[in-house]
């Protein structure tokens, strides 16, 4: 039985049942993020990236959280040093499972916390005496490490530390890179923030201040990765795709990276991105500052995929081109037997999807090949430009939640009953509770990949599994 | 790259058989993937240079340089104060935790408070950004209770802070009494707080300060006095993984007893809520009158030390009798808190609590040529190491290496002083301030049998390959042992079963090479 099959709901009725539990002035201010799309909308009608109103428990994170947890944490080959209170590092260790290949603790450190662990008198005195020490300390123990990243946490930019001149003293003792990145989480109103100062800083202390490494050849097929964090090997099975059809990837920002890619990066003929939230900022700024077009692509579900491939395809010669096609055709029949072997049994089930910057929208279509159907969707951090990008994925009568608080996500869920929830892991065992299926939609719920045709699998499998399991049917005592 | 053939061969994924990143990426076109990218674009150290740094951080020249470290500290067994003081405040009922500061920090700590004990975490923040760290927060403390109290009608709405607002100095009794003249909240709603500068101690100071927060706001600040006493005892638990467990064995002993025991900050209920198609936001803890009446219990235990240093003495200064124990694991350890409860009830140990001592004295004996001698290394909050170490002692085992980054110089002589109190801690040592780091040097120059502790212990036990038992927070990947108790005869059991386990899955794994090894295979052990 689908608890979907409900009468239908009075969405606009809905949003305002909701809006009516706040105070007035937050009333006022939340109602700007919540709409139902209209038919022929340019965007979802709402206002984004705006300050999370205090006390209505917002999901979003911080500009750290942007930075180092999203950014900078993968790229492996560098050590990422939280620097202020023990906590933030603490809690953004090892949590989001951006695979790496390498030997952790000796030239790889992805699954570390490096932390300065500041001390009252830190906040007192300054904590710069204590970072030249510890860039010594890292560097002393793990005389590998090709680049040191400084993570401000809040105090840093309370205080007035000058990092930048700490990591500009350091980096000429050590001979490596000391890059400082200003992403207390005070700045901003989101992890996107985090997300477009990280880029900045690459910008500055990257590109700027290193060259790509001497004896690299290029060729005419070099294209990169931008904006795969390589969650449970993502980027491996985009890759993978982008390599049978011909290309070479000379760089992946940041899942499995290293600073070397992102010191060769500028010399990519053109950068793929797959989260535009988090990193169009760094594309835009070698297309202006070395001409390198950029494009969007979506690697979630066959019929994305094959539209990505052939875009992809089409900036290059017919040699690539037909290379897609086959491509796509030698992965046809693997994706015609996971949709019949799926499809019946997910064929209508009704998905409700929040996430951060760019999922919201990309995995619609997934979800779509699937025969699902994606009934309300929103973001914890996108912008305007994202609003316009989703129009174009789910269709009129589709409820839009951004910057959802737990209190309307709840009632939202709760009125429309969808057969699944695709959300965050704060939000994971509130709607199990209420019985229903939920997969986590930032982690892939310790599965993945999901990127790819060998992803696309993998998600059919697992939304099947988390829609079908017999626990559902087990919820109700008998008596 | 572009005169290479597409491959014609069917692909590895299948519908019938879906691999996932477990078998996907062992594959050949993906190692070879790996490969490529490794030798072209990674400009990573040779093989061989990898090798040898690899082997020099296993050696005593390494532990040296590591252990002669000021500044950086890597892998530390401690999180900051607001995720215990938010804990603690997650005890009480209908108690919504609003943090005040920066809104990320409250997103990290219901996430790691959720992976742990696969449960809905509530909180609030007050969403400061940048133009209340030049103006102070207090606009964001009144429309944060405002909002808070109105959308998700808590009982309670305890107050701490992010290190964002303890740097720039706001004053949270100000400022959530200029919230009540607004009307944020009723005059009467209680809004108990406590400053939680993360730069100061770790989660176990949180939890002290949020506990006393509580209990003075209830009880009244400073004021010596004695009030009227009952037959009530009070107990504050500490911050525990464990809580779900422990806290309904510490009630279910209370029971066998007959003993009024009222838990300060009970997490049991809260933190394990049925699936029955209701979600509830809150549930259990304690309850507000009975924190109120809780002044009036003749004694309060607390149940970690650690945790509690302020709180207890506060107590004591209303003329309450105070006891402390450090996680009493173990039959000794256990036999102490009951005479401690039978003392402070007047009442006789009941023969249902005997037989549970004699059952679990009877399992260590069955059991303990298995654990005589073994070698192991304990970590994590000091409270949890100091009961570990007692356990291990008891069992005949050897506590070699035990390490708490909370862990001072005083916690460093009271673990060596328990260590002193057997033959079996002769080759032991305890190590404050010290972090999973230099752990690891420890272990590959001072080798260890098995490792207790918490999750990001597996990053060791791959390391080192000495096996890891996980019996302290945070436990994320494996699921539903919290529910167990650890505390009580029947949690010493749960314990000793738990490691019990692990090495005769090490002693099978490593006996099981057919025509090699595998006389020792044994089926009876």
């Amino acid at each position: 039985m689908s608890l979907s099959e409900n009468t239908p709901v009075d969405l606009k009725a809905l949003v305002n049942d909701v809006l009516e539990a706040y105070p007035e002035k937050s009333r006022k201010r939340r109602a700007k993020h919540l709409n139902v799309l209209e038919a022929e909308a340019k965007d979802c009608g709402v206002k984004s990236n705006i300050k999370s109103i205090p006390g209505v428990m917002t999901i979003r994170g911080c500009a750290y959280a942007g930075s180092k947890g999203v950014v900078w944490g993968p790229i492996k080959d560098m050590i990422h040093i939280s620097h202020g209170p023990v906590g933030c590092g603490y809690y953004s260790w090892s949590g989001r499972r951006n695979y790496y290949i390498g030997d952790t603790g000796i030239d790889s450190w992805g699954t570390m916390h490096f932390t300065s662990d500041f001390q009252e008198k830190d906040i007192v005195f300054g904590g710069d005496k204590k970072l030249h020490k510890v860039i010594e300390e890292v560097n002393e123990l793990f005389p590998l490490v090709n680049g040191i990243s400084i993570q401000s946490e809040c105090p840093i930019g309370l205080i007035g530390d000058d990092i930048e001149a700490v990591s500009r003293l350091k980096s000429a003792e050590i001979g490596k890179p000391v890059i400082p990145v200003r992403c207390e989480g005070f700045r901003g109103v989101s992890q996107s923030l985090g997300h477009h100062i990280a880029n900045d800083v690459i910008r500055d202390w990257v590109f700027d201040k290193t060259e790509p490494k001497p004896g690299f050849v290029s060729t005419p097929y070099d294209v990169t990765i931008i904006g795969d964090y390589n969650i449970g090997g993502d980027a491996w099975s985009s890759r993978i795709l982008l390599e049978e059809i011909g290309l070479r990837v000379i760089a992946q920002w940041s899942g499995d990276g290293t600073l070397a890619e992102l010191e060769n990066t500028p010399k990519a003929k053109v950068n793929l991105i797959h989260c535009y939230r988090s990193m169009n900022y760094i594309a835009r700024h070698m297309e202006e500052k070395y001409n390198i077009p950029w494009m969007e692509y979506n690697f979630f579900g066959p019929s994305q995929i094959a539209e990505s491939l052939r875009k992809i395809a089409a900036l290059f010669d017919d040699t690539i081109k037909e290379n897609a096609e086959k491509v796509i055709a030698r992965y046809q029949p693997m994706v015609d037997a996971v949709i019949a072997k799926y499809r019946t049994r997910l064929e209508g089930k009704k998905v409700m999807i929040y996430v951060g910057g760019l999922r919201p929208r990309h995995v619609a279509d997934a979800y779509h090949d699937l025969g699902m159907e994606i009934i309300g969707t929103g973001y914890e951090f996108a912008h305007n430009d994202d609003y316009q990008r989703t129009a174009h994925y789910v269709k009129e009568g589709t409820l839009i939640y951004d910057d959802v608080t737990a209190f309307e996500l709840e009632k939202f869920v709760e009125a429309l009953r969808p057969d699944l929830v695709a959300s965050g892991i704060k939000e994971k065992y509130v709607f199990q509770k209420m019985g229903l299926p939920f997969r986590q939609m930032h982690s892939w719920d310790y599965s993945g990949p999901y990127h790819g045709y060998d992803g696309f699998a993998i998600f059919a499998r697992d939304m099947d599994l988390a829609i079908n399991n017999p626990v559902w049917g087990v919820m109700k005592a008998p008596f | 790259m572009s005169d290479k053939e597409v491959s014609q061969s069917a692909v590895s994924q299948s519908a019938d058989k879906v691999l996932d990143h477990f078998t996907l990426f062992r594959q050949p076109e993906y190692k070879a993937m790996f490969e490529r990218k490794k030798a072209e674009f990674e400009y990573g150290h040779s093989d061989e240079e990898v090798a040898r740094v690899a082997e020099w951080t296993k050696t005593e020249e390494y532990k040296a340089k590591n252990f002669a470290r000021e500044a950086v500290v890597i892998n530390p067994t401690k999180a900051c104060q607001p995720i215990g003081a938010m804990f603690a405040a997650q005890g009480f009922e209908g108690t919504l935790p609003l943090v005040h500061g920066s809104q990320g920090c409250v997103a990290y700590y219901r996430t790691h408070l959720t992976r742990h004990f696969k449960e809905p975490n509530s909180a609030v923040s007050s969403s400061m950004t940048e133009d209340a760290a030049v103006f102070g927060g207090l606009n964001n403390m009144i429309d944060g209770l405002a909002n808070a109290y109105s959308l998700y009608k808590p009982k309670m709405i305890a107050v701490l802070t992010t290190c964002m607002a303890e740097v720039i100095g706001d004053d949270l009794q100000g400022f959530i009494a200029n919230a009540k003249t607004k009307d944020s909240v009723p005059a009467d709603f209680p809004v108990p707080y406590a400053h939680t500068p993360a730069f100061v101690g770790s989660h176990i100071v949180g939890y002290d300060n949020m506990i006393k927060g509580v209990l003075s706001y209830f009880w009244g600040a400073s004021e010596k006095y004695d009030t009227p006493k009952n037959e009530t005892i009070n107990l504050i638990p500490g911050f525990d993984g464990f809580a779900v467990g422990n806290n309904r064995e510490l009630k279910k002993i209370a029971g066998q007893f007959g003993i009024n025991l009222q838990i300060l900050s009970d997490v049991s209920d809260n933190f394990d809520t049925p699936m029955d198609g209701e979600y509830r936001m809150y549930d259990g803890g304690t309850k507000i009158e009975d924190v109120k009446a809780a002044v009036h219990s003749k004694a309060t235990i607390s149940m970690q030390e650690y945790n509690t240093p302020q709180t207890l003495q506060f107590i004591k200064e209303k003329g309450q009798e105070v006891a402390k124990f450090n996680y009493p694991m173990g039959v000794t350890a256990t036999d102490e808190l009951i005479v401690k409860l039978a003392e402070l009830s007047g009442k006789a140990v009941p023969d249902s609590l005997r037989l549970e001592r004699g059952r679990l004295v009877d399992a260590i004996a069955d059991s303990h040529t298995h654990l005589h001698g073994k070698r192991f290394a304990v970590y994590g909050d000091p409270d949890f190491c100091l009961g570990m170490t007692r356990f291990l002692l008891e069992l005949g085992a050897e506590p070699v290496h035990i390490l708490s980054t909370s862990g001072s110089k005083k916690w460093e002589k009271q673990v060596q002083k328990v260590l002193d109190g057997s033959p079996f801690g002769a080759s032991g040592k305890a190590y404050g301030g010290k972090d999973l780091w230099h752990l690891r040097s420890l272990i590959f120059t001072d080798k260890v049998d098995y490792l207790i502790g918490n999750s990001y212990g597996k990053y060791l036990e791959r390391d080192t390959k000495v096996p890891l038992i996980r019996l302290t927070y945070p436990i994320f990947d494996r699921h539903h042992h919290h529910r167990y108790p650890t505390w009580g005869y029947q949690g010493a059991l749960n314990v000793l079963v738990r490691i019990l386990d692990r090495i005769f899955d090490d002693i099978d794994a490593n006996t099981n090479t057919v025509g090699q090894t595998d006389y020792s295979f044994d089926l009876v052990r």
